[in-house]
């Protein structure tokens, strides 16, 4: 476990700053309605739905994950906010292996999580525009547990309607990544190339 | 008796105050000055876990949902209620107060003594709260994040609300000396349950994570603040596309 701590504050340094200039831009217009963003979630969610009662095995699973985070996803700003302020200084090169990388890692790992709601359902209720485009709710409704909830957030700002982020019982997926990740680097003293080999096999 | 009517009507005025005057505004961010000394007992708890919590849940497994673990945990939670109402009131939640206290009559009498969880089923949930909920409503900051030995993570906040809770516990002055402890060993037992119920999520917490303390601290903090905003806050929402 990694005790240096200057460099896991400036993790969330970078974190803050991701997040600053949000507050201070003003709503933007957007092209994507409140039903759109809903019917997206909806479909994501009739897929997810699938998916996790196909019964199929996990390595033929993680691809179904994969091509769903293909189509509804998009997984190159997640993987992009996910690397922080490091994003900046790679080269183009890096910037499409890691994208690559994190794609696979992303698929398995969300997977698993979403493995976990097996023989459940995954029901949307609302959704309502916010700054950054629009926030839908779903609650996921299992045995093992009381009903719990799931937020996404979807924009259009990628040329297509995708869902970039989302929210179990109020812990965000871009921000538990940028933690992941910007500790992931630390431990392999900033280097960039070792941790695009590294998230490959995890 | 008056002293304890006066007692109660003051602290009332006083939340009644309190809650009119001031909300805080909602944490963001992380503020953690004391890092390193939180870090080094995220250290001994997580060693705690792997020598004595994770092998005593996973003997629990076969019993986790079993009516005998299902019982502790009723008992544990009922015993918990009385503490939540003097919460709802001082956070003028009047509405949960009622439900809390219906629940714990329903279930302490028809549930023998809380062993049964018969409110649920009547439409009667729990509506969990603590004095740092109390705290917060009345206006005070989150503070920094602290992660306490045996304790886990918490805030200054939290931590405060936490001593209140255990200090002036109803239940403690009601319930006589030696029988009091078996509410206290059902809390203890209740927590191991705890652990073996919510094992996946703990072991890929502290033993799949990269850096399981800075995991700890973002998913107390934000899930935290969801349950005491009664939601996602629009101004903390990502926005990636705004860099």
């Amino acid at each position: 476990m990694p005790s240096n701590s200057s460099l896991s504050r400036r993790g969330f340094t970078i974190g803050a700053m991701l997040l600053a200039p949000a507050v201070t831009l003003a709503f933007p217009v957007f092209a994507l309605t409140n039903r759109e963003a809903s019917d997206l979630i909806g479909q994501l969610v009739n897929d997810l739905n699938r998916i996790i009662n196909s019964g199929k095995a996990e390595t033929a699973m993680f691809r179904d994950f994969e091509n769903l985070f293909n189509k509804y996803a998009d997984v190159p700003i997640i993987a992009r906010s996910s690397l922080g302020a490091p994003w900046r200084s790679a080269t183009a090169a890096q910037k499409s292996s890691y994208t690559a990388a994190f794609r696979g890692y992303m698929a398995r790992k969300y997977g698993r999580r979403f493995n976990e709601f097996k023989g459940g359902n995954i029901v949307v209720n609302s959704s309502r525009p916010v700054k950054s485009g629009f926030l839908v709710s779903s609650t996921v409704h299992i045995s093992t547990s009381a009903p719990f909830a799931v937020d996404w957030q979807v924009s259009d700002k990628s040329g297509s309607n995708k869902m970039f982020n989302l929210y179990i019982e109020g812990i965000s997926l871009l921000a538990t990544e940028r933690t992941e990740i910007s500790a992931m680097l630390d431990k392999r003293g900033g280097d960039l190339d070792v941790l695009i080999r590294d998230l490959k096999s995890l | 008796m008056p002293g304890v009517r006066f007692i109660i009507r003051s602290v009332l005025s006083i939340a009644l105050i309190a809650v009119a005057g001031c909300t805080a505004p909602p944490a963001t961010g992380i503020n953690d000055p004391f890092e390193g000394t939180n870090r080094r007992f995220h250290n001994f708890n997580k060693e705690i876990d792997r020598a004595v919590l994770r092998p005593l849940s996973r003997g629990f497994d076969n019993v986790a949902e079993g009516p005998a673990s299902r019982g502790i945990s009723n008992f544990s939670s009922n015993l918990g209620l009385p503490g939540a109402v003097a919460n709802d009131l001082l956070q003028l939640k009047i509405d949960d107060a009622f439900v809390n206290t219906a629940r714990f009559v329903m279930n302490t009498t028809f549930g023998v003594a809380g062993l049964f969880d018969v409110a649920t089923p009547n439409g009667l949930n729990e509506k969990p709260t603590d004095f740092g909920e109390t705290l917060h409503v009345w206006g005070f900051p989150e503070g920094p994040f602290v992660e306490l030995p045996f304790l886990s993570a918490s805030t200054v906040r939290d931590t405060t609300g936490m001593v209140v809770d255990f200090v002036f516990d109803p239940v403690n002055s009601v319930v006589p000396t030696p029988q009091r402890y078996v509410g206290t060993l059902a809390n203890v037992v209740n927590s191991v349950g705890n652990r073996s119920r919510y094992s996946d999520l703990v072991d890929q917490l502290l033993y799949e994570s990269e850096d399981s303390y800075a995991q700890t601290r973002l998913v107390y903090l934000q899930s935290r603040r969801k349950n005491l905003q009664g939601g996602l806050v629009d101004a903390d929402l990502e926005d990636p596309y705004a860099e």
